[in-house]
């Protein structure tokens, strides 16, 4: 077992972890942080994405112990004080979400492309988003969040 | 005759309004079947067959039931006593051969991803771990893999006992039916016959959540959490494999990650799950992998196709004749040999043809079983017949969409019964059909199309058209028996009204992401007046509804929406009794409107809903003989199935020289009947058109001639990304329903049916100046480029 220390959405975290345990299941099954969520085994759908040290990362590609001394940011440390984020609220406005199963990590991986991108085209937003899969709602809502977001910022 | 009407709107029918559904969703305080943790629980694991044929010899499970963290192991023959058998709810022919279905295999398996043994540990690591601990051997038998072959003379059998590889033949004729007149007659005096052969590939449905259940044993009774979309089916059908009462079986489906149809469907990790909790006394759950759900959840589709269809010489259709051969895989699950039926009565489509003819033999062979998938056999028939009209327009030299004109069922011949004998209520298709070439730019691209043909472009552009229509709405109970479906197509709802005038409203249907809550919502605010905040909509428990169906087949709006709608009326109609009792009113003076009941004339006089709830709740003044509720509830069998339409129009261009497909344009136009919550709509299709796309480009499971799963991770079955697909032009036109009081039909399905062959149309319409008449699906870059290579070789050079 390995102790790491992981600052995961606002608080300090202490744990024993075999090192073979992923990030996506240290944040479920260790911390009860269930609104990550795992959709493949081969890292091909992101429905895990998280924020790791600021920057997207799917969190089945991330060992715990490499998340030691880091700060993870996942979908249920967005709202504050009861204020949805611009992108949940955008979700939800332009019906970006059906099941909700890949929202999480669809919603974490947007944010993150417009801290590098804060004014993509539509092709650049689809591609921004390529790791990400949904099955639901055929994307093109999700883009439009993407885009309302991007608008809301610029004025 | 049916003519477009306008769109309908009140404040709530056709509002866009945001889903209720999304708070939980948005900030990941969903309630998937995997985040439970329970007191005790253990975790299992699944030993699945790398063999897609053998004989188990040997089985020890001896090793893993002393690896750590481990609380027992299992084989098939543990269990073999206690497991029954998964059950098929549709047995299509009297003579069907089911050769039954074990959750663990015991002497045999036949599929790769077949489960043989099971492992239930403290944590879901341990208990995978143990895995490698198991002990098994195997005879390898010859796999069964082809269909043709599989039917062949001296074939390997997939099952042995029954003696065949052919479950079922399942035939309609409409000459012996009454319908229409002989294939064989139109055949023999057709002016010009066009036969095909379309493949249609196995799918996976692809939902993002993968397959979870969760046992809890309690005395005699379990609690069952599974990420199901037929909570209340799934209850009947557990009981009665495991011999268990009914009604000490508890379902629960929370929030579920998408189905499409591969979650209709008694799992054996959930028969497995729920024989030991009950062996072990405390509770068990299991959750897959994406590997195993690429292997051992169901597939969909799965189709050879030959048709045949004979027309006059000016393009008038005089005949329709399909052979099918379905792959069932290795067992019939719950819905499995009732899929490819679904389609026979929809190879017709929107066309008037005087003679149909449908057979279908469902073959055996060693993968996993097909069952439901978005549209589950008519997508397969959209496909056949819209392909096969291009052909036939092809073969005649007419333009396909003028050969459509020609052929379908005109709006002033609505209600109109079809050769396969169903009776469509309402539909335009030309006026989808108008607004879809306008809202395609039809014009321009075909413009385009000619220039580039005249420059010798290598990227050529294709156009294709596909217009459909679908049964849905599932469905008339009456004729779900006379396809010999094991259940019935009613749906329940029961309304609760609260002392304080909230209302409750707990429905049959089982939502995995529609929109059910808000849309139904939209609904008992409309008709009750009461406000849409005030109304919870409850869903997918069996202990808090009292009878229901569950969601598939594109019904929770047109016969869950009624049975709501019947049920909230019934409630309008005990308080108008209490109303007429309070204001000393006769209660055909009373008028209720926006929540209130007022005496005709004297608007000052007005009761609201919430008044009346109350007197109901302190019962202190009530009618004579009158109850002290208002709660009712309503079972709604709907009298036919439901029929929306459109018309999609997809033009591709296709890079001859790299055999890329890029959709330049797509542009449907889908007539649901009334539209609720056009927002809701919207995405129902743009989902639907993502899975349609998928199927004519990028996905396909692939078994190897040993019958290994090649596609076996998302790295190999390649749903699409954001950066694959278009935006989407959408639109509606609104012919509402004649059958139930709503107007309203289904959406879940009808992007996946229609876009498939819009999108294969346009590709082979590129493509055809090179003399090619089709391409595989799907068609990928590679199939593409080789049916030019293949055509350029034989030909010369490229014309």
């Amino acid at each position: 077992m390995t102790r790491i220390k992981v600052h995961v959405d606002g608080v300090e975290y202490t744990d024993d972890v075999e090192p073979r345990t992923l990030l996506v299941h240290y944040l479920r099954e260790t911390l009860g942080k269930t609104g990550t969520v795992v959709g493949c085994d081969t890292s091909s759908c992101g429905a895990c994405t998280v924020h790791l040290d600021g920057a997207s990362v799917k969190s089945c590609s991330v060992l715990a112990v490499q998340a030691d001394g880091s700060t993870v940011d996942t979908v249920e440390g967005l709202a504050k004080d009861g204020q949805l984020h611009p992108m949940q609220q955008a979700f939800t406005d332009c019906h970006s979400l059906q099941c909700g199963y890949c929202t999480p990590g669809m919603i974490m991986a947007s944010i993150d492309l417009l801290k590098d991108n804060p004014d993509p085209t539509e092709q650049e937003i689809r591609e921004g988003l390529e790791g990400n899969l949904c099955r639901c709602t055929g994307y093109q809502n999700i883009v439009r969040a993407v885009q309302q977001v991007a608008g809301g910022a610029q004025s | 005759m049916t003519t477009v009407e306008e769109q309908p709107t009140t404040t709530e029918i056709g509002a866009s309004r945001t889903r209720k559904e999304d708070r939980h969703l948005i900030t990941g305080q969903s309630t998937w079947v995997d985040n439970m943790t329970l007191p005790g629980m253990v975790h299992l694991a699944i030993l699945r067959s790398p063999m897609a044929h053998a004989k188990i010899t040997a089985i020890d499970v001896e090793g893993a039931r002393s690896a750590p963290g481990v609380v027992g192991a299992w084989s098939g023959r543990d269990i073999a006593d206690v497991q029954g058998d998964l059950p098929c709810a549709w047995p299509v022919t009297p003579e069907m051969i089911n050769p039954g279905a074990p959750s663990l295999a015991v002497d045999q398996v036949n599929f790769v991803g077949d489960a043989v043994a099971v492992v239930a540990a403290r944590s879901a690591a341990e208990a995978v771990d143990a895995l490698e601990e198991i002990d098994i051997d195997y005879e390898p038998l010859p796999p069964v893999l082809d269909l043709e072959d599989a039917v062949a003379d001296g074939a390997t059998l997939v099952h042995e006992s029954i003696g065949t590889n052919t479950s079922f033949r399942w035939e309609f004729d409409s000459a012996a039916a009454g319908s229409g007149g002989s294939v064989d007659d139109a055949v023999r005096d057709a002016e010009v016959t066009v036969k095909r052969r379309f493949l249609q590939q196995r799918l996976s449905p692809g939902f993002m959540e993968p397959r979870s259940v969760l046992v809890q044993p309690k005395d005699d009774a379990i609690t069952v959490w599974s990420t199901t979309q037929i909570p209340h089916i799934l209850r009947t059908m557990l009981g009665l494999t495991l011999g268990i009462p009914e009604h000490k079986i508890h379902v629960i489906a929370p929030d579920v990650g998408g189905a499409f149809g591969g979650k209709i469907t008694i799992t054996p990790e959930e028969v497995i799950a729920t024989i030991l909790a009950r062996k072990l006394g405390r509770p068990v759950k299991f959750t897959e992998t994406r590997s195993e759900t690429l292997a051992a959840a169901h597939h969909g589709r799965g189709q050879i196709q030959d048709l045949t269809i004979t027309a006059t010489r000016d393009g008038q259709i005089t005949g329709l004749d399909v052979h099918l051969l379905a792959d069932l895989g290795a067992y019939l699950r719950l819905l499995t040999p009732g899929v490819p039926i679904l389609g026979a009565f929809m190879f017709p489509g929107i066309y008037k043809i005087p003679a149909y003819r449908f057979r279908c033999d469902g073959i055996f062979t060693t993968k996993v079983p097909t069952d439901a998938y978005r549209g589950a056999g008519r997508p397969e028939a959209t496909f056949g017949i819209e392909r096969i009209i291009d052909e036939l327009a092809a073969e005649l030299g007419m333009d396909p969409m003028e050969l459509r004109r020609k052929n379908w069922i005109t709006h002033e011949e609505v209600p109109f019964t079809t050769v396969a004998g169903l009776t469509y209520d309402s539909g335009n298709y030309e006026a989808a059909t108008e607004r879809a070439l306008e809202l395609a730019g039809w014009e321009e691209l075909k413009a385009e199309q000619a220039r580039r043909r005249e420059s010798k472009d290598p990227v050529q552009l294709g156009l294709g058209i596909s217009t459909f229509t679908e049964m849905c709405g599932l469905a008339p109970s009456r004729v779900l028996g006379s396809l010999d479906y094991a259940a019935g197509g009613w749906e329940h709802a029961s309304v609760r009204v609260l002392p304080t005038g909230k209302v409750e409203v707990v429905t049959g249907i089982s939502p995995h992401g529609q929109g059910h809550v808000t849309g139904f919502s939209q609904i008992v605010a409309d008709r009750l007046g009461v406000p849409f905040e005030d109304i919870e909509i409850i869903h997918g428990d069996t202990r808090s509804s009292p009878k229901g169906l569950d969601t598939y087949g594109s019904r929770s709006l047109s016969v869950g929406g009624v049975a709501v709608v019947q049920a909230v009326d019934k409630v309008i109609e005990k308080a108008r009794k209490v109303a007429a009792h309070i204001m000393e009113a006769n209660e055909d003076d009373l008028e209720y409107a926006d929540g209130a009941f007022t005496v005709a004339g004297a608007p000052g006089s007005s009761v609201p809903f919430g008044d009346i709830a109350f007197a109901v709740f302190s019962a202190h003044d009530l009618p004579e003989g009158m109850e002290p509720s208002l709660n009712s509830e309503a079972t709604y069998d709907p009298g036919h199935f439901s029929f929306p339409h459109g018309t999609h129009l997809c033009a591709v261009e296709v890079d001859t020289e790299t055999g890329h497909v890029g959709i330049r344009t797509y542009a449907c136009v889908d007539d649901v009947g009334t539209p609720i919550n056009p927002m809701l709509i919207d995405g129902q299709v743009h989902g639907g058109l993502a899975q349609g796309i998928a199927q004519a480009l990028f996905e396909e499971v692939v078994y190897d001639e040993d019958g290994n799963l090649v596609t076996g991770t998302f790295v190999d079955y390649t749903l699409p990304t954001a950066a694959d697909l278009p935006s989407f032009r959408t639109d509606r036109t609104v012919t509402p329903s004649t059958d139930n009081p709503l107007g309203v039909k289904g959406v879940g399905e009808a992007g996946t049916i229609a876009s498939t062959p819009a999108v294969v149309n346009a590709i082979v319409d590129a493509l055809r100046p090179l003399g090619i008449t089709d391409v595989e699906m799907p068609c990928t870059p590679e199939r593409v480029w080789r049916a030019i290579q293949a055509h350029t070789s034989s030909q010369g050079e490229v014309r």
